[in-house]
């Protein structure tokens, strides 16, 4: 890790420390952590992290960005600094000016992309969108006659049907009709380019919840006593421990490598394998991760004031956004059906 | 946790990358050795053939005839050779593990003696660890190792030996001392075996597939000169740390059931249907996120360090999932009705890594006792 890198992730930490620590916020029963919270990453200009210094961001690579979110996750974030951060990524792309306060992203592909007409007004129903109900705005793709192009809404504008998300966050369907961008720019990259993005950051802040939740159970064990010892050192506990271990390492590495090869692809679809596996090994890996981190804390860990729910209900939540990894898996499969058995491993080792 | 588990992003450098052009023209130069039915067989013309190449010992000093190139190299060789089915039999241990061991452990006579022969293809290892009544808890060994007036006399038993049959030389472990209460790993001493010594019998145990791979080697009065004590008497114990890192993170931890999968990518064609499709993709994601990881243990042993917590988790991982490999396929091809001719093959590669895959979990340490490593590396022991 470069000494930058470090820099940068103690400053993260620190902050979510200090403001954003889940019991902490479990414990305030209501939303006063929230605001300042945000304040202190924005300060920290977390929040416009890999935005070009020259349109007031940090400049940061893409790699020192995913360490944010690495460590985000590692707080169970409660704030949307992933959709935030990938909005942040759209505008800088689209050379839209960024606006003031909290914004989300919508990642719709293909048929699901909303129009926009000649007259300046958006048509479709786009999401499930994350933390719609903390966000000014929301960037998203849209269609037109000539090609696709990258839009700002202003969230008020537009009508959504709050729902929540297994994390408790706003989760909404966004109806765009007639609804005019505050801005619309084209852009260099398609819809599917921000899902991917999308992919690889979600897969990244598993990659942190993974941590968390390793870390909280390995502490747990060593303080819990059945039978006169720490359950630590019952075998059978071990061993769902070193699975937990097992599982963390293949998502952090998985969601290493994507950042690795988005730090150098012109567009992250150039990136689609790395991204790809990291979406669906993150995915894969919550399923059981999940289960294991409640099994080792026992009864005390499925209560509302404990931490460790934040940890497993944002895992269970960041996998099913921008793609589940059924969608991922078979985009994948396919591409590697597409080159046949005998080129099988040559794209293996070309990715 | 006592210690971070790190798993850096890192990628082949441009050599390693040049260096499997040449692997592949070489592999497709010599198609007749490749996935012959003896898997992995003791091909001696074909191990003299990559000996000319330069690539045994590829990352051995150059005093003793090796190359002095990266370990990333090494890497490449070997995951090509392994998806190709190259039968690498006669000298893989050796170039794996053992030439390490007699580098890193070996007296000046026996570097001079022995490492050159490995890397002329002409030498095979086994390693005498297993015993009957000593298996996972090694330091359980019996066979002993006596003193004698010219270096020492070997007698005991010794288990599983794969290759024992064509080996020129065994690494084992012998007991050379008692335990003592306060370390039970005390005692035990590795030697350099010459395998054509008198006293030694190497009888075959066939698998239930009916292969001969390992055997039980019985030795009686078997005399060793003294230079063939590697490392240090009784301490065989702390020497095994930095070995294991090597044996346990490599792509044969994951890579032995591969021809099922490129079989399957065969059966369901070009344009599978959702179910195959899907299925295919989440396969495709498990082996990448293993190679990844293997090839950043890779990078760590390269660099100079001791990645036994990560090369555990790897050999886990990569174990458990080969072992689940033809089983999924089995399942996903279940449905597919095209190509008879892929289907037959499939079926082939299908069964044959069927039979094999019991034993991908207890070869080179179990399940269990990865698990129990990576608690330990967790600070939970
Ligand atoms: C194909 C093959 C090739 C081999 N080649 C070699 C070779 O070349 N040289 C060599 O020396 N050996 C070789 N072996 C032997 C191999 O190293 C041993 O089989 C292995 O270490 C396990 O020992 P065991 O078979 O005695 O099983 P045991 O140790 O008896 O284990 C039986 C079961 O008990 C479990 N168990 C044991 N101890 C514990 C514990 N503390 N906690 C929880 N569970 C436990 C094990 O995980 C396993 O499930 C080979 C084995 C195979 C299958």
């Amino acid at each position: 890790m470069s000494e930058m890198t470090e820099i940068i992730v103690d400053t993260t930490r620190r902050i979510f420390e200090d403001l954003g620590d889940p019991q902490t916020i479990i414990n305030a029963k209501d939303d006063s952590w929230r605001a300042p919270l945000w304040a202190a990453l924005d300060d920290g200009g977390l929040t416009r992290a890999w935005a070009d210094e020259a349109a007031g961001g940090a400049g940061l690579s893409v790699s020192d960005t995913f360490e944010i979110i690495r460590v985000a996750g590692a707080h169970a974030v409660a704030v949307p600094l992933v959709p935030h951060l990938l909005a942040v990524w759209l505008c800088s792309r689209a050379g839209m000016a960024l606006p003031e306060g909290v914004m989300t992203v919508a990642a719709p592909t293909g048929d699901a992309l909303p129009t926009l007409a000649a007259d300046g007004t958006l048509k479709g129903l786009i999401g499930p969108v994350a933390h719609v109900d903390q966000a000014g705005h929301l960037a998203v793709m849209a269609a037109t006659a000539d090609g696709p192009v990258a839009v700002l809404v202003a969230v008020d504008a537009a009508m959504s049907d709050p729902g929540s998300d297994q994390a408790g966050d706003g989760l909404a369907m966004v109806r765009l009709d007639g609804v005019t961008p505050v801005a619309s720019a084209s852009v260099d990259v398609t819809a599917e380019d921000v899902q991917a993005l999308g992919a690889a950051m979600a897969a990244m802040a598993v990659a942190g919840a993974f941590e968390g939740a390793l870390k909280m159970c390995v502490a747990y064990s060593q303080d819990r006593v059945a039978f006169g010892r720490p359950i630590a050192k019952f075998q059978a506990v071990q061993h769902l421990l070193a699975r937990l271990a097992e599982e963390t390492a293949a998502v952090v590495a998985a969601a290493a490598s994507a950042a690795f090869a988005l730090e150098t692809a012109a567009r992250p679809m150039d990136a689609f394998v790395d991204i790809a596996t990291a979406k669906i090994r993150a995915g894969e890996a919550a399923s059981e991760g999940g289960l294991i981190a409640h099994q080792v804390h026992g009864a005390i860990g499925f209560t509302a004031d404990h931490p460790l729910h934040r940890y497993v209900q944002r895992m269970w939540s960041w996998r099913d956004q921008f793609g589940r990894e059924a969608v991922w898996a078979e985009q994948l499969g396919r591409h590697f059906a597409a080159q046949g058995g005998d080129a099988f491993w040559k794209t293996i080792t070309a990715a | 946790m006592s210690q971070a588990i790190q798993f850096d992003p890192i990628r082949l450098p441009d050599a390693a990358e040049d260096l499997r052009s040449e692997v592949r023209a070489f592999l497709a130069d010599n198609a007749e050795h490749l996935d012959r039915p003896s898997r992995r067989g003791f091909d001696h013309e074909f191990a003299r053939k990559v000996a000319a190449k330069g690539w045994i010992g590829l990352t051995w000093p150059k005093e003793y005839g090796g190359q002095e190139r990266s370990f990333l190299e090494r890497y490449v060789i070997t995951e090509e050779f392994l998806v190709a089915r190259a039968p690498s039999q006669v000298y893989f241990t050796a170039d794996r593990q053992s030439g390490p061991v007699i580098l890193k452990y070996g007296d000046e006579e026996l570097k001079r003696q022995v490492l050159p022969r490995i890397i002329a293809g002409e030498c095979t290892f086994a390693i005498g660890m297993s015993e009957p009544d000593s298996g996972s808890d090694l330091f359980a060994a019996k066979a002993k190792a006596e003193r004698t007036n010219e270096g020492w006399r070997l007698n005991g038993t010794k288990v599983w030996t794969t290759a024992a049959h064509e080996a020129d030389y065994m690494i084992g472990l012998f007991r050379t001392s008692p335990a003592t209460k306060e370390n039970r790993r005390h005692g035990l001493t590795q030697f350099l075996v010459d395998m054509k010594k008198p006293g030694i019998q190497t009888r075959p145990i066939l698998w239930p597939n009916g292969d001969h791979d390992f055997n039980e080697v019985v030795f009686e009065d078997v005399d060793l000169p003294a230079n063939h004590l590697l490392g240090e008497e009784d301490n065989a114990w702390m020497q095994a740390t930095a070995e294991l890192a090597y044996e346990r993170s490599g792509p044969e931890r994951f890579l032995e059931t591969i021809a099922v999968l490129i079989e399957l990518v065969n059966l369901v064609g070009p344009t599978p249907d959702s179910r195959a499709a899907e299925g295919l993709g989440r396969l495709v994601a498990q082996l990448f996120t293993l190679r990844r990881m293997s090839i950043s243990v890779a990078g760590m042993l390269a660099a100079g360090k001791e990645p036994v917590l990560e090369a555990s988790i790897v050999k886990d991982l990569g174990t458990v999932w080969m072992q689940k490999l033809p089983d999924i396929c089995r399942d996903l091809g279940a449905l597919i009705d095209r190509d008879l001719a892929a289907r037959q093959r499939f079926e082939a590669a299908l069964t044959s890594n069927m039979l094999i895959a019991p034993k991908l979990t207890i070869q080179g340490g179990t399940t269990e006792i990865l698990r129990g490593i990576i608690a330990r590396g967790l600070g939970l022991r």
